[in-house]
């Protein structure tokens, strides 16, 4: 048997995905953590971004687009516990778009009324999301 | 005449309260499966997160936290009271206010001092009339609660905690067993009990990035964020399923009510026809 970890990825309302794996990246906000059986006892906060797994079937990997949360290492099973997570493919690009444009005009906009840390959050929620988009598409474009 | 037809309105009333249970009982019956499916669905994030928490719990690590810890004194206890936002669903947050009221009084009796966070309309308005002292409230939640309802709620409550204006934090809820049996429970959430499982007793700790405090706290605050969520939604589907049995109950009633009315019914048109033979029949003999 090939040598795996058990994932989960949960967010709180749903469970996402759950199942064998071989190595899982992750965007921690130190930077981005890769994941393989063994690895130590690790407990990071998650950043906006994508979440990709490596399944034990070579070249099989899927794509989660997080919108922060932890994740916990333990030697044996790794958790994401997301704030809100989705698969890649369930995304609207489109939706994702509006959204990108009104949260720059809301940053953009010198405006006492609007929160600019939230602006700012928002922002780089909707470029993570076009990031696990456009991974998505380089994949379905190569196979 | 006049008693036929009053007795006429009557069950034709009887009859559109009846119609009204039987469709409030049909729609609880339907949002039940739907709430239900919504309570299962949030189980495995609670799960998960619980079995962090343990394992943190039985980490060694260099830095505690306050959730975490146990106070010597007991001056006063927050208490989360979720109920419903409606009514018509029996006796479903009235059995968990009497079984929160009795613990309020033992706590009051002891000289602790009882501070409530309240989720629901029905909550709110009931210890608002009782005059209970609220640390803060959020109602109209609706349906399909998310986290962020409740974000505001649970921080108000960990704030409060962490500022030692409360030394416990419970929370008080239903609890779905199945659709027929529902129970108030109440829960101690702050500080986390203490796990006692002996095993993975060995020193080890986990590498934290970028700091254990920082870490640790968001994942508390997460944890219980979640609890209060799935208490919440768990609630919803026992409001539904109260619901869909106390309007069963209502319309097996008005069924009833109908049946004897027509009974009596029957009887005072039968009077009434008699009456009138009798007269008819006298006024002949006089004729004759």
């Amino acid at each position: 048997m090939a040598n795996t970890v058990h994932i989960d990825i949960v967010s709180a309302e749903h469970e996402i995905y759950s199942g064998e794996a071989t190595t899982l990246f992750a965007p921690a906000v130190m930077g981005e953590v890769g994941i393989t059986p063994g690895h130590t006892a690790l407990l990071t906060r998650l950043a906006p971004g994508v979440v990709r797994v490596q399944t034990a079937d070579d070249d099989a990997e899927q794509t989660f687009y997080v919108s922060g949360g932890i994740l916990e290492v333990q030697p044996t099973v790794v958790t994401v516990l997301s704030d809100t997570a989705m698969r890649a493919e369930d995304l609207d690009e489109k939706a994702v778009l509006e959204a990108r444009e009104a949260a720059e005009r809301a940053f953009h906009e010198q405006d006492a009324r609007i929160d600019y840390a939230q602006a700012q959050a928002r922002l780089a929620e909707t470029a993570a999301q076009l990031r696990a988009l456009r991974h998505l598409r380089k994949r379905s474009g190569r196979s | 005449m006049a008693v036929t037809r009053e007795i006429r309105t009557k069950i034709s009333s009887v009859g559109n309260t009846q119609k009204i249970t039987k469709a409030m009982e049909m729609v609880a019956a339907s949002k039940m499966r739907k709430t239900q499916a919504r309570m299962r669905a949030a189980r495995p994030y609670a799960d998960k997160m619980r079995n962090v928490i343990t394992h943190l719990g039985r980490a060694h690590s260099e830095y505690r936290h306050t959730l975490m810890e146990e106070r010597t004194a007991l001056r006063s206890v927050g208490v989360l009271v979720v109920s419903s936002d409606r009514g018509l669903c029996g006796g479903l947050n009235a059995n968990l206010f009497r079984e929160l009221l009795a613990r309020m009084k033992s706590w009051e009796d002891s000289d602790v001092r009882v501070e409530l966070g309240v989720i629901g309309n029905k909550a709110a308005g009931f210890f608002g009339q009782i005059g209970a002292r609220q640390i803060g409230q959020t109602v109209g939640i609706g349906d399909r609660p998310g986290v962020d309802d409740l974000v505001g709620i649970v921080k108000l409550m960990i704030d409060a905690y962490a500022d030692e204006k409360i030394d416990r934090l419970y929370i008080a809820c239903n609890n779905f067993v199945n659709s027929m049996t529902q129970n108030p429970i109440m829960e101690q959430l702050l500080p986390l009990p203490e796990s006692t499982d002996e095993a993975l007793k060995f020193h080890w700790d986990y590498i934290y990035e970028p700091e254990a405090q920082d870490v640790v706290d968001h994942l508390l605050r997460r944890y219980i964020e979640s609890l209060v969520y799935q208490c919440v939604v768990e609630n919803i589907a026992c409001e539904q399923a109260a619901r869909m049995v106390a309007m069963k109950s209502a319309s097996d009633n008005a069924g009833q009510l109908i049946e004897e009315l027509q009974l009596i019914y029957n009887k005072a048109r039968q009077a009434a026809i008699t009456q009138e033979l009798s007269e008819i029949m006298g006024g002949a003999a006089a004729i004759s």
